[in-house]
C-alpha cells in the first residue's frame, strides 16, 4: 500500500513538470511585459526592475530560476502587489476556498448518494423519473447560471439569505455558495449512483441477503451501498476539478476572497507570476487527490488492495 | 428514430431558426444605444419582447445574437476536438501494443490537467480573438473523443474486413481513412453531440468572467454576465438570458442522452 502511494507519488512528478513548462512558456510567450502600464518607466527604472524580476536573463535560465524555486515551495514574488509573494497570497486565500470546496463535496457525495439510492429503489415509478429529471436539469445548468438566479431569488426577492461576503461571519453567508458549487456535482453523482446501485441490487450475493429476509434498508445499508459506491468514488476526481473550476465563478459572484477570485483578478491584471503560481498549485492540488482517491480505491474495495 | 430524438432535434433547431430569424425581422440593432429606454421591462410595444439593458440596447436582438455566437463558438470548436481526437483515436488504436500505450498514457496525463485554468492563462497571455477561442476549446474536449474513437478502432482493425485489406496491401493510412473511419461515424456524431453542450459551457464560462466574447458582441454568458451586475433592478437582464443558456444546454445533453442510448454507442467513459 505504502510503495503502491509512493509509485505513484513519483508518478506524478511527469504531469506536474509538464504543467510548470506548459503554463511558463503560455505566460512567457505573452506579448507585452508585466511592466507595461500606461504610465511609462523611465529605461533605467525599467531595466531595474526586470533584474530584480530576473526578467533580463534568457528564458531557459529564468525556467531553471523558477523551477528551482518551485522545488523550494518559492513561487516567487506577485508583480501585481508588489509587496506579497505568490506564495503569501495563495496561503491567505487557499483556506477560505478550501472550506468552501469542502463543504460543497460533503453535500454532494451525502445528497447526491442519497437521492441515487432513492431513485434506484423506485425504479421507473414517477419519483423516480422526477429524480432523475431534475438530476438531468442540474447537471445541464452551469453554475454560474444557478449562482445569480439562486441570489435574486432567495437573497434580492424573499431576502432569508446574504447575497454577498461581507457583513457578519457565520453559517449564513456559506449557504448560497456552497449550495450553487454543490448543485451540479448533487445531479450527477445522483445519476451515477442510481445506475450503480440499479447494476449492485441485480447481483447474486443481494438476492441471497435478501432471501435470507433481510429487509431492503438492511441490504442497501450492509451490502449495497458500499460496492455501488465505487463508480462514485472515481467520479472523485473530476468533481474535484470541477468544484475547483466552479469556485472561480461562484467566488467571483459572492466576492468571496479565495484563490478562484485571487486567479480571475490575476488574470486580469496580468499579474503573470500569481496566475502561473495558482495554475500549479491547483495542478498539484488535482493530483495530490486523484492519488488520495485512488487509494481510497483500496480500502473500500478489498479486491483491488490484493492486486 | 426515437420520438424523443425528434421532439429534441425539433426544439434544438426551432431555437437556431428563431436566433437567426430574429435579429434580422426585429427593428432594433444589437448595438444601437437608446439613452432614452434604459432597462425597459420587457414589452410588446416597439417590439421589445426581451426589454432593454442598461445602455438601452434591444435584449431580445442581443439575447438572439448571443445564442447565435454561442451555438457557432460551440460547433466550430466540437468540430476542432472532433478532428483531433478521432485523429489521435484511430492511430493509437490502429497502432495498438507500445505506441497506443504511450499515447493513451498522455492522453491520462493531459487529463490531470486543470485545463481551464490554461484556457484562462491563453486568453489572458493572447489578444482575445474568435478564433483562439475556438482553438482552446477544441483542444480541451478532444481528449474524451480520442478514447471512444481509440476503443472503437481496437476492435475494428480485429475484424476481417481489415485484415483483408491488409491482406492485398492497402496500405495503413488507407485503411484508417477509407475502411476505419467509415465505421466510427455513428459514434463520433453521437459524441459530438455531448461535446456540444461542454464547449458551450466552456465559452459561456470564460464570457461570464469577461475573458471570452467581447462587446459590443455578445454571446450567452456576456449576457448572463451583464444581468449579475444589474438583477437588483432589472432581474429579466439576468433571468432571459439564463433560461435561454440552460434551456439549450439541457437540450443538447438531453439529445445526446437519448441519441448513446438509441444507438447504444457505450464507450469506455
Amino acid at each position: 500500500m505504502l510503495l503502491y502511494a509512493l509509485k505513484r507519488l513519483l508518478g506524478a512528478i511527469p504531469t506536474l513538470l509538464l504543467v510548470i513548462v506548459l503554463a511558463f512558456l503560455m505566460v512567457h510567450a505573452a506579448p507585452g511585459g508585466p511592466f507595461d502600464d500606461e504610465r511609462v518607466l523611465p529605461p533605467d527604472t525599467r531595466e531595474a526592475l526586470e533584474a530584480a524580476y530576473n526578467l533580463d536573463q534568457p528564458l531557459h535560465r529564468q525556467f531553471i530560476t523558477y523551477l528551482s524555486g518551485v522545488v523550494t515551495g518559492d513561487l516567487g514574488p506577485s508583480y501585481h502587489y508588489r509587496d506579497y509573494s505568490v506564495g503569501e497570497l495563495i496561503g491567505n486565500a487557499f483556506p477560505v476556498s478550501l472550506q468552501l470546496g469542502a463543504m460543497a463535496m460533503l453535500l454532494a457525495v451525502v445528497l447526491g448518494v442519497a437521492a441515487g439510492t432513492f431513485a434506484a429503489l423506485r425504479r421507473n415509478t414517477l419519483l423516480d423519473r422526477a429524480v432523475m429529471g431534475f438530476a438531468m436539469t442540474g447537471i445541464s445548468i452551469p453554475v454560474f447560471v444557478i449562482a445569480p438566479v439562486l441570489v435574486l431569488l432567495l437573497a434580492v426577492k424573499l431576502q432569508w439569505l446574504p447575497a454577498g461576503w461581507s457583513g457578519s461571519g457565520g453559517i449564513g453567508r456559506l449557504i448560497l455558495p456552497v449550495v450553487s458549487l454543490a448543485l451540479p456535482q448533487i445531479a450527477y453523482i445522483a445519476r451515477l449512483t442510481r445506475a450503480s446501485m440499479i447494476d449492485v441490487l441485480a447481483s447474486d450475493f443481494i438476492r441471497t441477503a435478501r432471501a435470507q429476509g433481510l429487509g431492503m434498508g438492511a441490504v442497501v445499508r450492509y451490502h449495497a451501498l458500499k460496492p455501488a459506491m465505487l463508480p462514485v468514488l472515481s467520479y472523485m476526481g473530476p468533481a474535484i476539478a470541477a468544484i475547483l473550476t466552479g469556485s472561480v465563478v461562484v467566488e467571483e459572484i459572492f466576492g468571496i476572497p479565495g484563490l478562484g477570485r485571487s486567479f480571475v483578478n490575476g488574470a486580469l491584471n496580468r499579474d503573470y507570476t500569481l496566475v502561473l503560481g495558482i495554475v500549479i498549485f491547483y495542478a498539484a492540488l488535482i493530483v495530490l487527490l486523484n492519488l488520495v482517491v485512488d487509494l481510497l480505491y483500496g480500502v473500500i474495495d478489498p479486491r483491488i488492495r490484493r492486486r | 428514430m426515437n420520438r424523443s430524438i425528434k421532439v429534441t432535434g425539433g426544439l434544438l433547431l426551432g431555437i437556431i431558426a428563431v436566433a437567426l430569424a430574429g435579429p434580422l425581422v426585429s427593428p432594433h440593432d444589437y448595438d444601437q444605444t437608446n439613452f432614452d429606454a434604459l432597462l425597459q421591462p420587457p414589452t410588446l410595444e416597439g417590439l421589445q419582447l426581451f426589454g432593454t439593458d442598461d445602455l438601452g440596447r434591444d435584449l431580445f436582438v442581443r439575447s438572439m445574437l448571443g445564442v447565435q455566437v454561442t451555438i457557432l463558438v460551440a460547433v466550430v470548436a466540437s468540430i476542432v476536438s472532433l478532428v483531433i481526437g478521432v485523429a489521435y483515436g484511430a492511430i493509437a488504436g490502429y497502432a495498438g501494443g507500445r505506441v497506443d500505450a504511450l499515447m493513451m498514457r498522455f492522453v491520462d496525463t493531459l487529463y490531470a490537467l486543470p485545463f481551464i485554468f490554461f484556457v484562462i492563462l491563453l486568453m489572458v497571455a493572447f489578444e482575445r480573438n474568435f478564433l483562439l477561442i475556438f482553438v482552446a476549446i477544441g483542444a480541451i474536449n478532444w481528449l474524451d473523443m480520442a478514447r471512444i474513437v481509440r476503443g472503437q478502432t481496437l476492435s475494428l482493425r480485429e475484424r476481417e474486413f481489415v485484415a483483408a485489406a491488409r491482406l492485398i496491401g492497402v496500405s495503413p493510412a488507407r485503411i484508417l481513412l477509407r475502411h476505419i473511419a467509415p465505421n466510427l461515424v455513428g459514434v463520433v456524431i453521437v459524441y459530438v453531440t455531448l461535446t456540444i453542450p461542454q464547449a458551450i459551457l466552456v465559452e459561456s464560462f470564460l464570457s461570464f468572467l469577461g475573458l471570452g466574447i467581447q462587446e459590443p458582441q455578445t454571446s450567452l454568458g456576456t449576457l448572463v454576465d451583464a444581468g449579475v451586475n444589474q438583477m437588483e433592478g432589472a432581474s429579466w437582464m439576468l433571468l432571459i438570458p439564463a433560461t435561454l443558456l440552460a434551456a439549450i444546454l439541457l437540450l443538447f445533453n438531453f439529445l445526446g442522452d437519448v441519441l448513446r442510448d438509441h444507438f447504444d454507442a457505450r464507450g469506455e467513459l
